[in-house]
């Protein structure tokens, strides 16, 4: 039996002879999925690879993404009496000023749901104008869809959802397409990819000629992405490749797709950090739009603002590293945090403060 | 925020499942995977189960631990 070296995976150990030997490091990989970001800090292998890869974190986490004005909006109809239902990633994240845990704080009425059919039971309860905030990627947008799909059947007056669902493969084609910074794979989202399958990344490969691997969440899934990322570094390959069988099939999950575009249409999305991006949304179809919370409440669009000095916006497209804000560690911290990426559970600022700091 | 945790299906009745997590018994909402069925390993998102889980693939994963446990020791 072979002894103990120090490494903790035969998969590792091809990965550290093929940057040894047969690639020129240091790389750049981007991470798009908040998740991944997690797991290359908490698994160690951002500071096992240090100088050899620079892992870049991109715009994969939901509540980071959504812009300022966006969530003024939400505080808005707050204010104005709404009940709002929401998932707990967005309680905390500032928009302009304040957040929704702030307005909760001063009476607002604000709901915390594991799953958005909550949001019917709520409804029932208040009897009052409530509002499902829809925030989320192609993993959540059908989870959605199944709310509108109830309200609309169960002909429920006073639930309407506010629509703020993104679209990875339009942010990532947007932001290559700016990328200053020299790019050598990307790490493609593993639950995303569960729904819209492997196609929509084609352009990936086609267009900016970057491997890409689908890849799931746990250690040694991390280690097979890299692994098959660094092979087709080396055969100087570009396409794009599935490290996540056991969940994400070729063709993803039609049915999911069937129902988030029975009800949804793309439309222009605001992303913090990345501006509006063209057809990167998902809007309610003219059908539907009595649904949307801003039909029955309207509330203006302001400018919004991002907390001074806050890198929030440039760490979101891969620009800076968390370590590069001023405001990193000192008087942004996960307990009192400046910018949404501290306070999501899965923003770079909060993942590199619990596990990546030197 | 796209969060997956596997479940074991236990039970269905229509659209609904109960599944089995870390000894946990929830309820899962199968209406975007029809074809699931008691047995099965499906990945569930915020109470809806998104997609089946290949029980071979996971079971090359699990090998592979065991190979670094063994190596380990």
């Amino acid at each position: 039996m072979p002894a103990y070296s120090g490494s903790f995976s035969p998969r590792l150990d091809e990965i550290v002879s093929l940057l040894d030997r047969e690639i020129r490091s240091p790389l750049n990989l981007m991470e798009i999925c908040g998740t991944h970001t997690v797991a290359i800090l908490r698994f160690g292998f951002r500071s096992y690879f240090k100088g050899r890869i620079d892992f870049l974190s991109g715009p994969g986490c939901p509540v980071c993404v959504t812009a300022p004005e966006d969530i003024d909006r939400i505080l808005a109809l707050a204010e104005r009496g709404v009940t709002i239902v929401t998932f707990g990633d967005l309680l905390k994240v500032p928009g302009s000023g304040s957040s929704l845990a702030a307005k909760r704080a001063e009476g607002c009425a604000v709901h915390v749901v594991y799953n958005p059919l909550e949001a019917l039971e709520i409804a029932a309860r208040t009897k009052s104008e409530t509002a499902f905030i829809g925030i989320g990627f192609e993993t959540t947008a059908p989870l959605v869809a199944a709310l509108v799909e109830e309200i609309v059947t169960r002909r429920i007056s006073n639930l309407s959802i506010y629509p703020l669902l993104k679209t990875i493969p339009t942010a990532m084609e947007h932001l290559l397409s700016r990328m200053e910074h020299r790019l050598d794979g990307l790490i493609c989202p593993g639950h995303v990819s569960a729904i819209i399958g492997e196609k929509p990344y084609g352009f990936i490969p086609a267009r900016f000629n970057l491997p890409c691997v689908i890849a799931g969440f746990e250690r040694e899934d991390i280690a097979a992405g890299l692994l098959a990322l660094l092979r087709q570094i080396k055969a100087g390959e570009s396409r794009v490749e599935n490290r996540y069988g056991r969940v994400v099939k070729r063709e993803g999950n039609p049915r999911a797709r069937e129902l988030i575009y029975r009800y949804f249409r793309p439309e222009a999305a605001r992303w913090r950090g990345l501006g509006e991006i063209p057809a990167s949304g998902l809007t309610l179809r003219p059908e539907y739009e009595d649904y949307h919370i801003l039909r029955r409440v309207p509330v203006p669009v302001l400018p919004g603002r991002e907390p001074a000095g806050c890198l929030c916006g440039r760490i979101i497209c891969g620009l800076n590293s968390p370590g590069d804000c001023p405001h990193f560690g000192r008087d942004c911290t996960p307990a009192h945090p400046l910018g949404p990426c501290m306070v999501s559970s899965e923003g770079s600022c909060q993942a590199y403060y619990l596990y990546g700091r030197e | 925020m796209c969060l997956g945790v596997p479940f074991r299906i236990v039970r269905i009745e229509g659209t609904k499942a109960r599944g089995v997590a870390f000894g946990l018994e929830k309820e899962i909402d199968l209406r975007l995977l029809e074809e699931a069925m008691v047995g099965d390993y499906v990945l569930v998102h915020a109470g809806f189960a998104i997609q089946k889980i290949d029980p071979e693939e996971a079971e090359e994963n699990a090998r592979l631990f065991r190979e670094f446990l063994s190596e380990a020791r």
